[in-house]
């Protein structure tokens, strides 16, 4: 405390400190009356963290250094949870920024007719985006009662990625210095116990902490179904699905793959060469080219009788807002359509572009590895459609817990396969609350 | 808890119950209101953030609201019955009770050892102190982000120490039961800081002269500590038990940030289930019940502690 000679009663005194609060409360609330014009703000809500998020960042400068005209702030929150619920609230109270990235597995759950915001689609088509510009399976589940709801970005399937140098020490590689073909259980298994013998440790790193989406790729090949017609019954097939679990238990118990594995270790075991293989999404290729390592990457292997992959595609979404003013909705939708007509450098993060005139152009075809597993785009399999379900939604928190087991050796198939469907029961016996 | 507001005059305080109500009159309205207005901003506040939401959740458990917006239709006791029919909310109430029973008495130990030590200690007594003080001031993301690091195996801390005394390394945060351990492990580093202080604080209010006396009188080291330290730490030992058994019982954080709960659920606080099912899956009522479920096994954990604590009321000065 400084003395203050001149003053009859030097420190404070209960009225200078009432007045001096006060005097704070009135210049703190100040900044919060700001007039609110000039250009249209656009905020973006995503959940990039990975090497996707990285490669969002020059696109988004890129994007700020053309546009001028719209003052534009992006955010990357964790992914998951953490994401999903504050987009949620943020929507719910009606203050949620102009536009966000949304699984579309996740739209039906996402109470879209409350949370959410039409996208106007006159207003789209001026800005040059139309339907016929993406496929139409994808399109279609993004309308919710003819009203558009979302606009897709990309798919981004299941993949394989492979070493280049391991798997060609281990005789893996055509002549083309791609991955040959690999199709059954046994040239699985085959391939991966000479990959195994190259590395000395692992043939693949696969996340086993949250292995629903290697689970349902190869119950998908499977032609295991989930629902029953109706879509609200439990329709698994015993026999499939534990089909899929031993196959699972069995990479573990000899070796294949690590029995505990959580998502950073699948990314290092890959990067650092203890893994000559690797079974996740494609969004990690900016992560291993900025590794400087040598690695291609396939459309998961076709093991059972059909192909297919586990995947999920990035959409754009206008989350609710009391209030949304005309100009700020056609400075997002002119966002949305930038970020499609640029989505060739989204692509080379690894996702499949889901704007056609971008998925079929030399510039994307040209880009290797990533247009080398395009065709999986045809085969991704979207998660079961319930509010329970898609990407960190409660449905692959409930099989990660119960399959995880199957590689740690903790737990049966069996087992875990019971404990998953009476997960599943108990989630389907819950009203739902969307 | 009641707030005192009515503003004691002195001749209202003074007035016996035979007689008859004094009016109030030709009393300044500052005297008569004074009091009022001076709690008033924290009466507001507190109506606004504490008794609202509180209320509002009780009303909300009746109903199947949705953070979605939809739903809201009046459920009767229909949540309730669901909550003691749900193994997860039973299944995650035991998993915050054993960490409470893990660590709190590591703790309160801890914190007295560490605070008898530092007491003692005259030429390193600074250093001690922001030693075993200075984890607290770290938050909860870096503490965790450092502890994963520790655990993980194959290059982590722990399991380096472990394999090179010749033990088989533990995969600490993804073993069923060994997770626990390690997270209370990791709370003990972090939090034991502040119970540190409480007791030396205390242990510093202990008067010079009783331990002369007891020299004097011919008490050893062991007699002082067991005679004199610590039956006048006794109070403060309270107040850290009871603090300290609620902030337990708060788990959330810690666990969120380094298991989420797993491996299979076995680490899974309620306060996460309640989010989970409140946030995650929008189920805003059913979560309203659960959490009045947590409330009331807070308070009676606070009162058991209470009577315990306050029987012992002599003052031993």
């Amino acid at each position: 405390m400084p003395n203050h000679p001149a003053s009859p009663r030097p420190g404070p005194t209960r009225r200078r400190v009432l007045a001096g609060a006060l005097g704070l409360t009135g210049a703190l609330a100040l900044p919060g009356c700001g007039a609110t014009s000039g250009p249209a703000r656009v905020r973006e809500w995503n959940l990039f963290g990975g090497g996707d998020g990285a490669r969002l960042l020059q696109i988004h400068r890129q994007f700020v250094a053309e546009r001028k005209d719209i003052a534009f702030e992006a955010h990357t929150l964790a992914w998951g949870p953490p994401f999903y619920t504050k987009l949620a609230m943020s929507a719910a109270g009606g203050r949620a920024p102009e536009v966000a990235t949304l699984h579309l597995s996740r739209l039906r759950g996402f109470s879209p007719t409350t949370l959410l915001d039409p996208i106007p689609l006159d207003r789209l088509s001026a800005a040059g985006i139309n339907s016929s510009d993406f496929l139409p399976q994808t399109w279609d589940r993004c309308l919710i009662d003819d009203k558009l709801y979302a606009v897709p970005l990309d798919q981004h399937p299941f993949v394989l990625y492979y070493n280049t140098d391991i798997c060609r020490r281990a005789g893996l590689l055509g002549p083309d210095g791609r991955i040959k073909t690999i199709k059954g259980v046994d040239a699985l298994i085959e391939t991966m116990k000479a990959v195994k013998e190259t590395t000395g440790k692992f043939a693949a790193s696969v996340e086993t902490t949250n292995p629903w989406r290697l689970w349902w790729t190869l119950y998908g090949q499977l032609e295991g179904r989930f629902f029953d017609e109706s879509g609200t019954r439990l329709a698994l097939d015993d026999a499939k699905a534990l089909e899929a679990l031993q196959l699972m238990a069995k990479l573990a118990a000899d070796g294949l793959v690590p029995r505990s594995s959580p998502y950073a270790a699948l990314v290092a075991m890959f990067t650092n060469g203890d893994a000559g293989l690797s079974f996740n999404g494609e969004w990690e290729v900016t992560t291993y080219e900025t590794a400087k390592m040598k690695f291609g990457m396939a459309p998961f292997p076709q093991v059972y009788d059909v192909p297919a992959c586990a995947g999920d595609a990035h959409t754009f979404v206008m989350p609710h807002q009391n209030g949304r003013s005309a100009a700020s909705t056609q400075a997002t939708v002119e966002y949305i359509a930038w970020m499609l007509k640029h989505s060739v450098e989204w692509a080379e993060g690894g996702h499949i572009p889901a704007y056609q005139p971008v998925a079929t152009s030399a510039e994307y075809l040209a880009l290797r590895p990533q247009a080398d597993y395009r065709d999986a785009a045809n085969h991704v399999l979207l998660d079961p459609d319930a509010w329970f379900s898609g990407s960190g939604a409660q449905l692959q928190n409930e099989a990660g817990a119960a399959f995880s087991g199957v590689f740690s050796g903790q737990s049966s198939p069996r087992q875990a396969l019971d404990q998953f469907k009476a997960a599943v029961q108990k989630l389907l016996d819950t009203p739902s609350p969307v | 808890m009641a707030v005192q507001t009515s503003p004691r005059t002195p001749t209202g305080s003074s007035s016996t119950s035979t007689a008859s109500p004094r009016t109030p009159t030709g009393q300044p309205w500052t005297e008569k209101w004074g009091g009022l207005l001076f709690v008033a901003p924290f009466l507001v506040l507190f109506g606004f953030f504490l008794l609202w939401p509180t209320l509002s959740g009780l009303w909300n458990s009746f109903f199947n609201k949705s953070l979605a917006g939809v739903g809201g239709e009046f459920l009767g006791l229909a949540n309730w019955r669901e909550v003691f029919h749900d193994p997860a909310v039973w299944s995650s109430l035991k998993n915050t009770l054993v960490f409470t029973a893990m660590s709190t008495p590591p703790l309160v130990l801890t914190a007295l050892v560490m605070a008898l030590l530092a007491n003692r200690t005259g030429v390193f007594g600074w250093f001690l102190r922001f030693a075993y003080f200075a984890p607290f001031v770290l938050p909860a993301t870096v503490v965790t982000l450092i502890w994963v690091w520790i655990y993980q195996p194959g290059f982590g801390l722990v399991n380096g120490l472990l394999t090179s005394a010749g033990f088989a390394e533990i995969d600490w945060l993804n073993t069923e039961n060994r997770a626990m351990l390690a997270v209370v492990i990791t709370t003990v580093w972090w939090t034991v800081g502040f119970n540190f202080l409480l007791y030396l604080a205390a242990l510093q209010g202990i008067p010079e002269h009783l331990y002369e006396a007891a020299a004097i009188d011919g008490a050893g080291d062991r007699q002082k500590l067991f005679r004199i330290t610590l039956p006048l730490l006794s109070r403060t030992t309270g107040l850290i038990v009871v603090l300290q058994l609620v902030a337990s019982l708060k788990i959330f954080d810690q666990i969120y940030l380094m298991t989420v709960g797993g491996p299979n659920f076995s680490t899974r606080p309620i306060i996460q289930y309640i989010y989970e099912s409140g946030f995650t899956s929008y189920r805003i009522g059913y979560a309203s019940a659960i959490s009045y479920l947590f409330f009331v096994v807070i308070v009676i954990v606070s009162i058991a502690q209470f009577k315990l604590f306050s029987g012992r009321k002599e003052d031993l000065r």
